[in-house]
Formats: C-alpha cells, structure tokens, sequence
C-alpha cells in the first residue's frame, strides 16, 4: 500500500515534469588543432514542419563537440547541393574540405519524416555512407543524433554516442530552501526531464546496464536511502534503507545486483552486493577505514573502489568472491578517489588531487599503470565515460558555480557544458 | 503543482519509512537552565565532568535564557579532513552529554557534514567519521546508545555557500539535533 501510494507520486513527478527544464550551453574551451574539417550542407526540407528543424545543424554541432571535426560554416559553402550528384568536388577541396554529408528530410504525411543523406570522401569522391532514417516530428533531433553518429563512425572507426542521454543532479534555489533534481537529458543538454525532486538531497546517479532504470540516493526524511526508479513508467522501489549509511550504488553488469556502500552501527563504511531479486546481502570489503564508490568489472568478477584504509584514500579492486584481498592501484599522490572503468576496461578515470585542485585523471591498466592528469579545475569530480569512451564527462565549477564538461579520454579535447539555471553535479552518462 | 508532488513523495517517503513503529515522545527544548543545573552527572562521566565544573558553575545561573551557553549551541565544528574534537567545542558536547543522561527520554541525531571539496561519496564516509565521533564522545560521558543516531549528508547539505576557506569552515560541522 505504502509503496503503491510512493509509485504514484513519482508518476505524477514525471507527467508533470515532462517540460523542458535549463539548457545547456556548450562552449569549447580547448580544440583539437588537426580536427577533421567537414561540410555539412543544409538538407533540403519541404515546406510546413519539419523547416523549423534543421537536421545539418545539429549533425555539424555534435561533430564540431566532439572536437575531433571542424564544420565549414554556412556561408563559406559556395554550393549547397542536396545529394551526391551534385557536389563539385574540386570546389569543396578548393576550400579544404576533407568529407561532405548532403541530405534531405521529406515529408511522408502527417507526422512521418524520412532523412536520406549521403557522405562522401572529397578527395577521392568515394561515397562512404547512403542512409535513410525514418522519424515523426519529435523524433527528428535523435535521428540528427543517429546521422552524426553514422558519419563520426564511419571517418575514425569509432562509435558515435552523440545519441544517448545523461543523467545528472540540479541544485536550485538558495540556503536553506534548496531543491534537488534527478535530470535526464540528451547527451548534448537538450530535452531534459526532471525524474525526481526532492527537498532534500538527491546523488549518486547510477544507470542499469540496459538503459531503462536509474538507482540514486535519496536523503527524503533526512535519512540517506538507495532507490530504484523505472525511467518509462517513473515506478520506483525503496532497495536499501538500512540503518546507518545507504550509498554509491553501483550495478552490475547483468543488472542484477547492486554494489552498495553501508555502515554498521559504530558508522565503519563497507562495499556489499545487493541481490536484487532475492535480497541476499553479502559482505565484500571488511575494514575500519572508509571503503566506498564501488564500480564494477564488466565480468563481474571484481570491484574497484576507494579506501583510506593506508591513510587518505586510494584505489583498489577486490574479487567478489569472499575471502578476496584487496590490492591497491594507485601510488601517486596522497588523493585517488571515484574510480569509474573505461567501456574497454583500458582505462580508469578517477579523482586526484593536485596542486590543491581536485582534478580528473586516468590511469592505463593495460600497460604499466602510467596516469595522466587530464583536467586543470580545482573542483573535477564524478567523471563517467561515454558509452563509446572517447571521452568523459565530469562535474566542475565556473565562476563559482557547478557545471558539467567534457574531456576526451586522451585529454585532447576540452568544453564546458553551462546551464542557465542551478548547480549541476555528479553527471552519469547513460549506456547506449 | 510540483510542491504538492514534492510534499506527496514527502508523505510517501515517510509512510514507508514508518514501517518499525517507535514511540514519538513529545520532547521539550532543552534550553530551560533548570536541566543543566538539575543534570546529575554520572561517575563514569568523572573525567569530562571535572573539566566542565567551572563551566557549569557560571551556567547553572546564565543558562535560563542565555542562548549562548554551550547547550544552546549544537553545531561543532572540525578542521579541514579531521574528525577530532577540538578542545573548544568539549564544553558543548559535555552540556549535551549531561542533558541527555539526565533525560533518558531524550534522542539526538547526530548530522555529520563536509566542505565541497572532494568527492562526493567519500565525504559522506568523512561525515559519518564526524557524526561518530560525537556519539562517541557523549556515549563515553555516559550517553545511552539508543538515544543516538548519525547520519551523513557529506557535502550535500552545506551551511554556508562559497569556494573559500570562510564558507568550508562553516560546512565542516556536526549538527547537534534533538528529536525523536
């Protein structure tokens, strides 16, 4: 009953939650000086709808955020051609484009729209790509989305995640009145929802493996409890509410169990599993020291972590299997903190202090363990890769307020992503 | 509209919450001088209690009204990644202390916080470090176990606002919370 009562309020959160919330604002701060330069030329769109949506602008914004590509603007193009036939090649290489993507949007109806475009190599005029995605009207932003991801992938071999979403924390209001939101929104800022909102705080986004549910602290009564929320239906479950600490879930990856951090009565954090069809607890780290921000292997075999076990805190991994010992990852530096694994398990993002300023690193687990500080804020926390792992999102702040930005996994590229209202935190980048 | 949503989850929340039944004695601020000077210290709470005599003695007099006497104050500060009590701050747990031995009836919460700096799940272990040091330091002045709870709200709910030193030293606090 209780919970029944508790299901139908977040329903009616996200129903009316539904609207736009704050736009982000994208600004680059450090490029990539040999970026690809690319020519997307206006699609060709019928008369009525679809004319207020411009597929070649969003397609050239993603690619140009990548920072890998740089997009020939509108009124340096001296033809806009709208399928292969009519490209002149010579011209567009004149002007030192290297790819070009034409295209169409037609209209198909009511609300049915197709995108057909075309890729093509400028200086072999090799035809890369020919594609068409069909989409109603609201869902022509994501097949942008899907363009720019076929177009990123088919240039650099990698896969394009500018059509996933991310989910992050929004802080509004002023002291003591603060109002806290779970927000999921398209990778690139647009379309945010609100999927919870509380009076209270609100942290630790944590994405299931298949994309359609979000685990979260909530501090609702002042007590700290872990939630389970369903993003399509907005049911939510009550997981752990122990007595003492209830945080940092983290799930598995068959999505099955969770990794939690929770206190025994004498306030000693551990990291435990969670089954979450059968409830079964089981114990994982056992220590007096804090061992928190669990984050799991993709075999699901073992947990990276932060202890201050040896002092200030470091980085580990443990088996899941009991009896395991921990064995330390990170030596350098007196703070390692919030270990987040690459998709390809290359690479492990964390937190490092340096010169006083808490900044974003990586660490190669592939070779000797080298770490790169990626980072130059003094506020960088909560990284979490892209599903793709070019690159890496992160909370930070500007001029005294918390934003998100993005770093690529190489530390190559640099932007912030600004919003025009609220502290922004713990940013978790959704699977694809 | 999105207020009587917010409240509804609020009732949700606590609905289910409620599920162990515990008994809500009505409490009574503890500011009255009468509590203080009426408190019988415990011998086990010797040592701390010889410390505070002096204290006690000009409060046993102040106290009725004096909203700056250490039982009025309820928030205890720390230094920057440390969760020892500093010596200025013994005369507010040890009034507390006295309250609540006196009062068995009596429940505080103890609200562990930090500074923004850091990451966010390890500064709710920092906050539950500072929450525990208290309950410690008032259990060994005889406090009951069970009229102490923690909890953590690391550096998400701040006191002041501001990247400096003068907004962190304001967020790195217990707060001393009577309830029930």
């Amino acid at each position: 009953m209780n919970r029944r009562i508790s299901c139908l309020a977040a329903i009616g959160l996200m129903l009316f939650c539904s609207r736009t919330w704050a736009e982000l604002v994208v600004e680059i701060t450090k490029g990539q000086s040999d970026a690809i330069p690319i020519a997307i030329v206006p699609f060709s769109s019928p008369q009525d709808a679809a004319a207020s949506f411009d597929v070649a602008q969003l397609v050239s914004d993603d690619l140009a955020r990548s920072g890998r590509f740089k997009s020939t603007d509108r009124k340096d193009m001296i033809e806009q051609p709208h399928t292969g036939a009519g490209i002149s090649f010579d011209d567009w290489r004149r002007l030192n484009n290297d790819y070009i993507v034409v295209g169409q949007v037609q209209a198909l109806g009511q609300d049915r729209f197709n995108i057909t475009f075309e890729l093509y190599n400028i200086l072999n005029h090799q035809r890369l790509l020919g594609y068409q995605i069909s989409a109603n009207k609201p869902g022509l932003r994501l097949a942008s989305h899907q363009v720019a991801d076929m177009v990123f992938e088919k240039i650099l071999g990698i896969r394009g995640a500018f059509a996933t979403r991310v989910a992050y924390i929004s802080v509004l209001g002023s002291l003591p009145h603060k109002d806290y939101r779970l927000i999921v929104a398209d990778a690139d800022g647009e379309n945010p929802h609100v999927v919870m909102q509380s009076g209270e705080p609100l942290m630790s986004p944590a994405w299931a493996p298949d994309g359609q549910s979000l685990a979260y602290v909530s501090f609702e009564n002042r007590l700290p409890s872990v939630y389970v929320q369903t993003l399509k239906s907005g049911e939510r479950k009550r997981v752990s509410a122990r007595a003492g600490v209830n945080q940092a879930p983290a799930w598995s990856p068959d999505g099955k169990k969770l990794a939690l951090t929770l206190s025994t009565r004498d306030g000693n954090l551990d990291i435990y599993v969670l089954d979450l069809t059968t409830q079964a607890l089981t114990r994982i780290t056992d220590d007096p020291g804090i061992d928190t921000e669990p984050q799991w292997s993709k075999d699901g075999q073992s947990l990276y972590f932060t202890s201050d076990r040896a002092g200030g805190p470091q980085i580990y991994r443990i088996g899941t299997q009991s009896g395991d010992k921990p064995r330390r990852l990170t030596f350098q530096g007196s703070y390692n903190a919030r270990p987040r694994l690459s998709p390809d398990e290359s690479q492990l993002a964390f937190v490092t202090q340096e010169d006083g300023g808490y900044r974003i690193a990586t660490m190669d687990l592939r070779g000797r363990g080298d770490v790169q500080v990626l980072t130059k804020g003094h506020f960088d926390v909560s990284p979490s890769y892209a599903p793709n792992g070019a690159e890496i999102i992160y909370a930070s702040r500007d001029r005294g307020r918390g934003v998100l930005a993005l770093v690529s996994a190489d530390g190559r590229v640099q932007e912030r992503l600004v919003s025009s209202e609220g502290e922004l935190q713990e940013p978790a980048w959704a699977p694809f | 509209m999105k207020r009587i949503f917010a409240v509804a989850l609020m009732i949700a929340g606590a609905a289910l919450l409620s599920g162990c039944p515990k008994k809500h004695n009505v409490i009574e601020t503890p500011n009255a001088g009468s509590q203080v000077s009426g408190a019988n210290q415990g011998d086990d709470a010797s040592a701390s209690g010889r410390a505070l005599n002096g204290a006690d003695g000009t409060q046993g007099n102040g106290m009725g009204g004096d909203a700056t006497g250490p039982l009025a104050r309820k928030v205890i500060y720390f230094d920057f990644d440390k969760s020892e009590i500093k010596p200025e701050f013994a005369d507010i747990v040890s009034a507390h202390a006295r309250n609540l031995t006196s009062h068995p009836g009596y429940k505080m919460k103890l609200e562990g916080n930090t500074d923004e700096r850091g990451t966010r799940e390890y500064n709710i272990g920092l906050g539950e470090r500072r929450a525990q040091a208290v309950r410690r330091a008032l259990m060994l002045q005889g406090v009951a176990e069970s009229q102490l709870t923690t909890v953590s709200f690391g550096a998400e709910r701040p006191a002041a606002e501001g990247d400096d030193e003068t907004a962190w030293a304001k967020n790195r606090r217990v707060e001393l919370v009577y309830g029930p």
